[in-house]
């Protein structure tokens, strides 16, 4: 019964924040976004105390249900976990206790809690559970998603409906890319064969929770007059945290999900409240060979990682695509207050990339800030409608932010290039980038040209100017614009 | 070019046709001329008490001999349409000393005169703008409409063609002492009634209006339609501001140009139809006549009837009137907004203007808008209950025709494609038409 809970539980949260991840329409971002504000790291980068009182006394009470139900790359992991079980029955019983590799946790959580104070967000990017499902999620399911879309929107399209539009399917950045997919694949092998290795050995927030679930209120207990001794529970336990020799359950590990008092054919395994904590299990050293490799694959993936170009752009024979050089600074969203405030709350979820209904954030590939959202002003900008990276940001690393408060954010400034201006360096008259600028920031003005004509030409008022891009995407020169954005490091606000 | 040569070929027979149902409908008009019946005129009372019919006949234009307006009018017909007009009613006939080169009020006192001179209204007018504007010359021309109309009295005296500008309405009447002369004719008793028509910017008729208080406008003629209530282009003033600035001042309105110079008994297809579908038995005409004629300060309607088909046709709207209800008049404001802000685009698609340096795919742009305006998909205004569902289907159809690197956001006016266009299309303007309708969609902007 208990177990039925939590597995509807389970599937459903699962189920949610993975369309949060898929969802590029922006439908259920409103009603959905919550789940990505529920997790506990996102929690604490965003100081967002109703969620990590919660949560703490959630795990007080009940256990770590939080990665049992909650953490969608823990339901992951007992998807798999479950695909590999299937069959003959002895790999239904395939776990086995396993000592705990305390000293690798602790190791972790260090490194982890270093990395969050000194800001070196790749590693946070890294560790973070929520996140590395983020960039699964992103990298793999939406793409089917989105195939399956575009097939709904041909067919919408040949039957005259306006139900399905197409989108872009394929993922914004190589590197993202490799580090989901070694993520992934690390992660399947473990959880098809050992069940939640990674969350008792490497996890920072399965360590932070197992330390206060050792202390819960309610917690699965072993009657060891009941107990037949068939061992049948330490053998179903993907956690490996029961010891069947001793009747104890490292209730650090334990992810309450119920398993085992299912099991238990002699109703000897109850969840029930127990005051104090329960006595640890024994600590025997045992080198945490797959958990290393694991680290070490996911930072070698970050070494191999490059820079791809966006695909799925529209090209036409005639119109060459646009191939901007980067700026100097690079542009950060409205209410992402400033590089650094971004830099050092951002976990590279990719839940802003995913939202982004103009392409215009993609990750980003430099080192120091691998993976964390940038802008990009190739062909679309940032369009003054639209607030979703805002709204869905669960860590506080772009603020919420309205359409009006947005319009007063100066994110950068446009800077002129007359070389490569059509009306100052070839015949055609333009004025594309002042018609859309949406602040009124750039007049058009005389301007002699070599040949002593006078034509007008754009001059940014930079006061005015908040980045959007408008000019710079719009700008008719091609592969580079004429008028790109510089980024501000601070934004400011008119 | 052999596509331009049968369309010219179809114009000319489709004329060719409406000219020969034209006769036939002459032809068999005789034989039912006395039975036809159109019921009671609608009349709304003056200031000074008259009843007025709300049809009123408009005599800037009158039939001629060969039906253009280089030959001389043609008396019987004219004659047989103002009897017509008498005997069903029409009692309110609006000339000037300029219309129909001069000979407008000439030919009014021939026609009229043949009735009993309290069984009609005379509206002339005071029109110094065109020539001498001394006071001599000008009250020559009073008196001359006097003559010409041969009548002692003149029922509505009207300050023709004023709204120009304050000082153009100064020197014309203020200056020279003419109206202060035209005020004592009043009180003479030689006007019944003294107003002005209006045509021109909002600060003149403002002036003008506030020296209601001074001189005791009668009656004010203003243009007004359902283009022009809400959707007033270039100078004008919309007639909403116009006509209720007057109702609250107890002003009564006559109503020139209902039609909009004929644009509004000649409107496109898709209007039509609508039209059509709701009352399939009345003229598309008619639908302007009776928006005219709905406010209650409306004092009469002016028609300038030169056939008998539209005599009776206006006959029978006016006659057991039926004013719009305020489902028609919404009805009516969505058909504006939809002619003025989302007229068809005349593309045929010959490619002419292709390829586009810029990359913008302007044939395709404008299928999508033409197709979007002909199947009723236009997002018309953001407070419609099907607004949403119509915007998708714009911005999504809108992706789906033309990929987002062609689209009029692109268009930077360079007009290397204007030169191109068989139909004189001004490519750059509505592409930045379009361009900012589909701003306004995207970026959720009431309208």
């Amino acid at each position: 019964m208990l177990r039925t809970i939590r597995i509807i539980l389970a599937a459903l949260t699962f189920t949610a924040i993975t369309l949060l991840f898929l969802d590029f329409t922006g439908a259920t971002h409103a009603f959905l976004g919550w789940l990505a504000k529920i997790q506990l790291l996102p929690a604490i980068l965003s100081a967002n105390v109703v969620v990590i009182v919660a949560l703490l006394l959630l795990t007080l009470i009940f256990g770590r249900i939080y990665c049992s139900v909650i953490c969608p790359l823990g339901v992951m992991q007992d998807i798999i976990a479950w695909l590999g079980k299937r069959g003959k029955k002895k790999n239904r019983f395939k776990y086995s206790y396993s000592k705990p590799k305390t000293w690798l946790r602790v190791v972790m959580l260090v490194i982890m809690v270093i990395s969050v104070l000194l800001g070196t967000s790749a590693i946070t990017a890294l560790l973070a559970p929520y996140s590395a499902y983020g960039r699964i999620a992103s990298s793999f399911f939406a793409p089917i998603y989105a195939l399956v879309n575009n097939l709904f929107a041909a067919i919408a399209e040949r039957a005259g409906s306006y139900a399905f539009y197409p989108t872009e399917v394929w993922g914004k950045a190589l590197s993202v890319v490799i580090v989901a997919a070694v993520t992934l694949i690390v992660l399947a092998i473990l959880a098809w064969r050992d069940g939640r290795t990674y969350c008792n050995t490497i996890c920072p927030v399965g360590t932070v929770l197992g330390f206060l679930s050792k202390f819960s209120l309610l917690k699965p207990v072993i009657d060891t007059e009941k107990c037949a001794n068939c061992h049948l529970c330490g053998r179903g336990c993907k956690a490996a945290c029961i010891d069947t020799e001793n009747h104890k359950i490292d209730y650090s590990r334990c992810v309450a999900c119920m398993d085992c008092i299912s099991i238990c054919t002699h109703d000897a395994i109850h969840y029930k409240p127990v005051w104090g904590a329960a006595k640890k299990g024994e600590v025997k050293v045992d080198a945490g060979r797959r958990a290393f490799i694991t680290t070490t694959g996911l930072l070698a993936a970050t070494a191999a990682s490059a820079q791809m170009r966006r695909a799925g752009m529209a090209r036409d024979g005639k119109v060459v695509p646009k191939d901007n050089p980067a700026p100097e600074t690079y542009i950060t969203p409205p209410g992402s207050v400033s590089h650094m405030n971004l830099h050092k709350k951002c976990i590279a979820c990719q839940l802003c990339v995913q939202a982004c209904p103009n392409n215009v954030l993609v990750p980003s590939g430099s080192h120091d800030r691998f993976m964390q959202p940038k802008m990009v002003y190739n062909e679309t900008y940032c369009r003054p409608e639209c607030t979703a990276c805002s709204a869905v940001c669960p860590t506080g690393a772009i603020r919420p932010i309205t359409k009006e408060e947005k319009a007063s954010t100066q994110i950068g400034h446009a800077v002129w290039y007359p070389e490569l201006c059509i009306p100052a360096s070839r015949r055609h008259s333009c004025n594309n980038c002042e018609r859309h600028c949406p602040t009124g920031a750039i007049t058009m003005v005389d301007y002699e040209k070599p040949d002593g004509r006078i034509v007008k030409v754009p001059a940014v008022d930079s006061s005015k100017c908040i980045g959007c891009g408008a000019c710079q995407a719009l700008c008719p020169a091609r592969p580079v614009s004429a008028i790109r954005v510089e980024g501000h490091e601070i934004h400011h606000t008119i | 070019m052999s596509k331009i040569d049968r369309r010219e070929f179809l114009k000319g027979l489709s004329i060719a046709t409406a000219g020969a149902a034209m006769t036939a409908g002459g032809i068999s008009l005789k034989a039912e001329e006395s039975a036809k019946s159109f019921g009671t005129m609608e009349y709304r009372t003056s200031k000074t008490g008259d009843k007025v019919s709300l049809l009123g006949f408009g005599c800037m234009r009158m039939p001629t001999e060969d039906g253009t307006r280089n030959t001389p009018v043609d008396m019987e017909a004219q004659m047989r349409l103002i009897d017509y007009a008498m005997e069903h009613g029409v009692n309110y006939y609006d000339t000037a000393p300029v219309y129909v080169g001069g000979k407008s009020e000439g030919i009014m006192g021939e026609c009229l005169s043949r009735h009993p001179r309290d069984k009609y209204f005379i509206a002339t007018k005071m029109s110094n703008a065109w020539g001498d504007q001394s006071f001599a010359a000008s009250k020559k021309m009073y008196l001359n409409s006097f003559k010409e109309l041969k009548t002692d009295y003149i029922d509505y005296y009207l300050l023709h063609n004023i709204g120009a500008g304050v000082d153009i309405f100064n020197k014309r009447f203020m200056e020279n002492g003419l109206l202060e002369f035209l005020v004592k004719e009043r009180e003479a008793g030689r006007i019944r009634n003294l107003g002005w028509s209006f045509h021109g910017n909002r600060e003149t008729f403002d002036h003008i209006l506030s020296l209601h208080d001074q001189y005791n406008w009668d009656f004010v003629q203003i243009q007004h339609n359902y283009l022009d209530w809400n959707h007033a282009g270039g100078r004008n003033v919309n007639s909403s501001y116009l006509y209720q600035e007057l109702a609250s001042r107890d002003i009564p309105v006559v109503i020139m140009e209902p039609l909009r110079g004929g644009a509004l008994a000649n409107v496109p297809e898709t209007v039509a139809k609508k039209m059509l579908e709701r009352k399939p038995t009345s003229s598309i005409a008619s639908w302007a006549f009776r928006f005219a004629g709905t406010q209650p300060k409306v004092l009469s309607v002016l028609s300038g009837m030169t056939y008998m088909e539209h005599l009776q046709d206006n006959l029978g709207t006016f006659s057991n009137f039926e004013p719009c209800s305020s489902e028609e008049l919404e009805f009516l404001e969505r058909i504006a907004k939809e002619m003025v802000e989302f007229p068809l685009i005349e593309c045929t698609g010959c490619d002419y203007c292709m390829p586009c340096k810029y990359g913008v795919d302007i044939p395709g742009i404008f299928t999508h808008y033409n197709k979007c305006v002909r199947e009723e998909l236009m997002p018309i205004s953001s407070a419609d209950d099907n607004y949403r569902k119509l915007r998708r289907a714009f911005l999504v159809g809108y992706d789906r025709s033309v990929p987002a690197l062609k689209q009029a956001n692109h268009c930077i006016g360079c007009n290397e494609c204007t030169r191109h266009c068989p139909q004189d299309i001004k490519i750059p303007a509505e592409m930045q038409r379009i361009d900012e309708f589909v701003e306004r969609l995207k970026q959720g902007r009431e309208f």
